[in-house]
């Protein structure tokens, strides 16, 4: 037991350095610099725009993708919205199979993986850069990406690895290798590596480094300025003790602790907004407007439109592939009733949750505004400029304090849960990936676990754009590989569920309940 | 068809002489003896993704374990009775499953033993023979 504490004790040790932030602060830098400069060509790369525009090919690759989903697949987000639903009560669950994994408990925990700082930080860096118009493509983009995640879990669920000892192993690189042998395809093998490669940069990025960040950010908008190294040798030994010291009950807790957390947040964002209730029509009015003209943002529509796209992408997480690894070790005769299941995730993630973190900072009137021109002003950095200078986790915790101010304590205690739940979620899509490519065994097993914590340190020195700009790439980078995948193995999608409807409309399939 | 007579088992002291009463008015009526036990299990928990992937796993194990250490050792304790005996190993909550299974055999008695769980848990909580007193559609009888 002993080793648990070590964590806690190297951070008390570290205490005395808070009296010599010039020391603290050069660790900082020096990590920052090293940072950006390693992580900078990959970076311009995955943003890199049209040839002649300002538009990202990036994220038209994903707005195309779930387009075409969504079309393909008849609009199954609408089609499919009722029987999702019917899934998750349990109406169709035999009850001779009561002990597996119900598809309430699969959806519970792909969310507490998905919701987490993408819908509290991730929104107020769309809604500061983007304006209230970011939130309109936002909501839609989450709409659309229901489509991209229907046909991933289902794919998810239909190739995956199952081994003796009944553990299973599933997820993009699964589906690619098996989905093309069987269609005869080739060249299925080097994509999912490369789809298992960036995986575990994902994993390092935004499913770690961004977290520790932003959890170091709240902490220090809470407690007073301390160098963020040791808020990350602190964060990494609760990690590493959860993740490879079998502590277990860790993430036990926190897999409770984080639905609850997030009713909390919402619940407390619609007391702000009945509070306001006079300006809802307004809030509503300047996030239509904004939509199609930018009111006065960087780069106008299309400046809110890519922020409204990235944000949720990296938020929802739809055709990144993630979600498929989570879904696919949940035990179901029928595939496509996991993708029915997870096509409520981006609905629950963005069209819920995130749409209320911008509608209580557009409404408490965070966001500075010429009075003149009902633009807003755009500061030097490229951001609109805030009524306290905030960005990120810092702008939603002004934003929700300004009407409660006890909340940016429960806020600072949902960020630092949500970032931990997201981390150990994704250490574990990194370990699939990881265990993909070395092979499964207690080295490759320890090792990426150790690595994974250092970065938890790293991102919590850096500063925000680095990591951020690092985290969105390596996540979309997943999603550039698993997209491919999608498109060769879409059809297969469609005859799982043309089967299961007609199934389902024979009374072959049948409701229990 | 004959009639059944439903009885809980749970491998403790109280559900053992629940089970030889019921035995006894089986036996007197002619009647099929169900034996229940119940896992209990609520598919609105949450899970992290390691219990997840592992949950198939440890269900195997929890039935086979639950066969080897409760219901197997009953069985062979009471094969010489005579009575014909059905035996079902459940997952669910406790009292529920109880009911549905009432319903699903048609049984016209419900046996089971009183627990001896601690007075304040059962007053907050209520116990599973109480709960049973009260809900089920059929006689219970609750033997201590």
């Amino acid at each position: 037991m002993n080793r648990y504490f070590k964590a806690p004790l190297m951070g008390a040790a570290a205490a005395p350095f808070l009296a010599a932030p010039a020391y603290a602060s050069t660790i900082d830098e020096t990590v920052n610099t090293a940072f950006a400069n390693a992580t900078g060509w990959f970076v311009s790369f995955i943003f890199s725009p049209f040839p002649g525009t300002s538009f990202p090919w990036i994220v038209a690759w994903l707005v195309i993708a779930a387009t075409i989903f969504t079309v393909y697949f008849a609009g199954i987000q609408l089609r499919g919205f009722a029987h999702a639903i019917a899934l998750v009560k349990g109406d169709y669950s035999d009850p001779d199979d009561a002990g597996e994994v119900s598809h309430f408990q699969a959806l519970a925990t792909a969310l507490s993986g998905t919701v987490g700082l993408g819908n509290i930080a991730g929104v107020a860096v769309a809604v500061g850069i983007g304006g209230p118009g970011a939130t309109f493509w936002m909501i839609l983009a989450g709409l659309m990406g229901m489509a991209s995640k229907f046909t991933e879990c289902t794919l998810g669920v239909k190739y995956r690895n199952e081994y003796p000892d009944g553990t299973v192993s599933g997820g993009p690189m699964y589906y690619i290798t098996k989905g093309f042998k069987e269609r005869g395809l080739k060249g299925g093998k080097p994509l999912a590596i490369l789809f298992a490669i960036f995986c575990i940069c994902g994993a390092f990025g935004g499913g770690n480094m961004f977290q520790s960040n932003q959890a170091h950010a709240q902490l220090t908008n809470v407690l007073g300025d301390f160098p963020g190294w040791i808020t990350g040798v602190i964060f990494a030994g609760i990690v590493f003790a959860t993740i490879a010291g079998g502590l277990q009950s860790i993430a036990k807790v926190t897999e409770k602790v984080v639905p609850i957390m997030a009713v909390i947040y919402v619940a407390t964002a619609l007391v702000i907004i009945l509070m306001n209730a006079d300006q809802i029509g307004w809030a509503f009015g300047q996030i239509f407007e904004g939509a199609f003209t930018g009111l006065g943002v960087a780069g106008g529509l299309v400046g809110a439109l890519i922020q409204g796209f990235k944000r949720a992408a990296f938020s929802n997480e739809a055709g990144v592939g993630s979600a498929a690894i989570a879904h696919s070790a949940v035990r179901t005769k029928e595939p496509v009733t996991e993708g029915y299941v997870s096509l409520l995730e981006p609905f629950i993630d963005t069209v819920v949750i995130c749409t209320m973190t911008a509608l209580v900072i557009i409404i408490t009137g965070q966001l500075v505004m010429d009075p003149a021109t009902g633009l807003y002003i755009v500061g030097e950095s490229g951001a609109i400029e805030t009524v306290s200078g905030n960005t990120g986790v810092a702008l939603t915790s002004a934003a929700f304090s300004s009407s409660f101010g006890w909340f940016r304590y429960i806020l600072a205690v949902a960020v630092i849960m949500f970032a931990f739940s997201t981390m150990i979620s994704w250490s574990y899509y990194g370990l699939k990936a990881w265990t993909f490519l070395f092979g499964e065994s207690k080295a490759a097993d320890l090792s990426f676990k150790v690595i994974f914590c250092i970065f938890v340190v790293i991102g919590a020195a850096a500063s925000l754009n680095p990591v951020i700009d690092f985290s969105d790439a390596a996540i979309f980078a997943m999603a550039v590989v698993n997209i491919i995948g999608l498109y060769f193995l879409m059809p297969i999608v469609k005859a799982e569920l043309e089967s299961y409807v007609s199934r389902l409309k024979s009374g072959e399939i049948k409701k229990f309940n | 068809m004959t009639e059944k007579i439903v009885v809980a088992y749970d491998g403790s002291e109280n559900a053992h002489n629940a089970v030889n009463f019921a035995l006894d008015v089986a036996r007197a009526k002619n009647a099929t003896l169900v034996v229940v036990h119940v896992l209990e299990w609520s598919p609105y928990s949450f899970l992290t993704k390691t219990e997840i992937e592992e949950r198939h796993m440890r269900r195997k194990e929890e039935l086979e374990r639950a066969d080897k250490a409760i219901v197997s050792p009953l069985l062979q304790e009471i094969q010489s009775s005579g009575v014909a005996v059905e035996v079902m190993v459940k997952y669910g909550h406790i009292s529920e499953t109880l009911l549905k299974v009432v319903a699903d055999t048609g049984a016209k008695q419900l046996v089971i033993g009183r627990t001896g769980q601690s007075s304040i848990s059962t007053r907050l909580f209520g116990s599973v023979a109480g709960t049973l007193a009260q809900a089920a559609p059929v006689a219970v009888t609750i033997v201590p």
